[in-house]
């Protein structure tokens, strides 16, 4: 299977990474590479097979909604490229 | 008294006895990872002043006539997890200035001990690689052999115990990242049952399959340190509430008419010969230890590195996506918003880290989620229950943690997929949720470490334990050192 330059444009934009011409070409080549041996997993049937999303059968873990301490809003924004008054900052989205 | 060479059970005994302080122990390994640690490069920060502050309040407490499970004793920490204060980097020039202002529940644990924390380790960036070649900021040596990779991504803390900075770390496995180096630099890696140990603040690669664990000089002491980390949290919900039962005691349980299975598909081919023949070897000891020895079948072994390399990268893209150049991290300006996050994630991820960002979106993207992420989800089911199927007949299951001993640097940087390759033993463990581990099992004649690893069912960590602690008492591998 061959994956075009064009479809990997696509996933990087999707998953908000861009790539030069040069790596576009390196990537398009390793991925295909890697879904070319993952089209192995074709050769078995997995007709009426549940897909497995976790190691162990734990689903719903509920606890009481009870107001606990939280974090000093300085301490969290101290991580924070840029922040003002107690918000992180972020370029304009409103044009 | 040559510290650097004692493992952590006699470390504890000696400040038990009052043979040496904690700050004596600190300072002795502090000046050994000064002088050695240039070549090796281990850590990717020592945090020599905490260090010591530790180890002086560790004195203090043992004064007064109170002892903990690692009062005083030296640990060195992975470095995707998080420390509060001190930087949590994941090996990442996304995080590099990132300082977490919470410690992580298995740190809080390791203090509440009375551990003393020596620095962060380094790792393939996000823990993603089998050689730590994917830090950002150097690879780490193998102390056995200095032009080798130390396996990865725990690489750093392999390295750190294999050299004797200090006799246990953590690591985190996600796909083998504890159980393949610890075979690269012969000392002992226990993942264990996925939810045993709680997952907070460890850096999230992906979640349904990370799992924190013990690197140390023996199997008692990872025993030592599953017993402090292990529990439920209730700030991770996917921690279980089976109780943490007493490992050391259970070392020395009677293991005589116990099984072991050997899967038919870990000693096919591309299983080097002399991995072989020391795996054989200890299979006889296993014998003599009057285990009995059966030969079994995991037939979907072949696939597991290919449901693996759509599982982890799908979670990975989307555990990923919080680096955003907003809440921590890195920003680099763009046009807009949308420019902002590409410059951003571009700029802050190494290749290995975007090849896997790009397969797991791939693989989810509109059309292509039936096909991959569905499939290889179900592939996941059929393992297993290959490992279900198995432990009935079998106690544990048995084979190399890796199919080579450990790879020179750079050998094999520009084939992403026969890095992948490397994992092919330890994958399925993380895919079924179970528990292995790897304990040293000789030489090859290069004098590179070969590994052995141990699978048990799930919350089976007694027994592998035990079986562990037994073959080693017998071998003694443990007791080589590499020569700095």
């Amino acid at each position: 299977m061959a994956i075009t330059k064009e479809e990997v444009k696509h996933v990087a934009h999707l998953a908000r990474l861009e790539f030069s011409e040069e790596e576009l070409e390196t990537f398009s080549e390793q991925l295909a590479d890697i879904l070319n041996y993952v089209a192995k997993l074709n050769e078995l049937d997995t007709t009426d097979i549940e897909p497995t999303y976790h190691a162990l059968k734990i689903t719903n873990v509920y606890r009481e909604d009870e107001v606990k301490e939280s974090f000093p809003t300085d301490e969290i924004l101290g991580n924070a490229p840029e922040r003002e008054n107690g918000f992180f900052v972020v370029p304009k989205v409103i044009k | 008294m040559e510290w650097p060479k004692l493992s952590l059970s006699e470390q504890l005994e000696n400040l038990r006895q009052g043979k040496v302080s904690s700050v004596e122990l600190t300072k002795a390994l502090l000046d050994y990872i000064e002088k050695k640690d240039p070549q090796v490069k281990a850590f990717l920060k020592v945090t020599s002043e905490e260090a010591l502050a530790q180890a002086e309040e560790a004195d203090k407490l043992r004064q007064k006539g109170e002892d903990r499970p690692l009062l005083g004793v030296p640990i060195a920490i992975k470095d995707n997890i998080c420390t509060r204060g001190i930087t949590t980097t994941c090996a990442s020039k996304m995080l590099e200035n990132f300082v977490p202002p919470f410690d992580a529940t298995v740190i809080i644990k390791l203090k509440e001990a009375g551990a003393v924390i020596l620095g962060k380790t380094n790792l393939d960036e996000f823990a993603m690689g089998s050689s730590t070649e994917n830090s950002a900021f150097f690879p780490t040596h193998n102390p056995w052999d200095l032009e080798r990779v130390p396996g990865g991504s725990s690489g750093g803390s392999a390295a750190a115990v294999a050299a004797g900075f200090c006799a246990a770390a953590l690591g985190s496995d996600t796909g083998g990242s504890i159980r393949q180096p610890a075979s690269f630099c012969g000392v002992v890696g226990l993942k264990p049952t996925y939810g045993r140990v709680s997952r907070y603040g460890l850096v999230a690669f992906a979640s349904s399959l990370d799992q924190i664990g013990p690197l140390t000089r023996s199997v008692k002491d990872a025993a030592l340190v599953l017993q402090v980390i292990a529990g439920k949290d209730e700030k991770d919900s996917t921690s279980v509430p089976e109780e943490v039962p007493d490992y050391l005691k259970a070392l020395e349980m009677d293991l005589s008419g116990a099984a072991i299975g050997l899967p038919e598909e870990y000693f096919g081919e591309g299983l080097s010969g002399e991995v072989r023949t020391r795996i054989e070897e200890a299979i006889k000891v296993f014998e003599e230890m009057g285990i009995k020895v059966k030969k079994i079948r995991l037939p979907h072994t072949p696939y597991a590195v290919a449901a693996y390399y759509i599982i982890a990268p799908a979670e990975a893209s989307s555990n990923l996506a919080r680096y955003d150049g907003v809440k921590y991290g890195l920003r680099v300006e763009g046009k807009d918003l949308i420019d902002m996050y590409k410059k951003t994630r571009s700029q802050g991820f190494g290749p290995e880290v975007k090849r896997r960002i790009m397969i797991g979106t791939y693989a989810l993207s509109a059309g292509y989620y039936d096909a991959y992420y569905k499939k290889a989800s179900q592939v996941r089911t059929l393992i297993a229950r290959d490992f279900t199927e198995a432990f009935k007949e079998v106690d544990f299951v048995i084979g190399p943690a890796s199919p080579t001993p450990a790879f020179k640097i750079g050998e094999r940087v520009s084939d992403p997929l026969a890095m992948y390759l490397s994992d092919i033993y330890t994958i399925s463990v993380n895919l079924a949720g179970i528990v292995g581990l790897t304990i040293p099992c000789g030489f090859t004649d290069k004098g590179l470490p070969v590994g052995l690893q141990i699978m048990g069912p799930h919350f089976s960590e007694s027994k592998v334990l035990a079986l562990g602690h037994q073959f080693e008492e017998r071998t003694k591998f443990t007791e080589k050192y590499p020569e700095l």
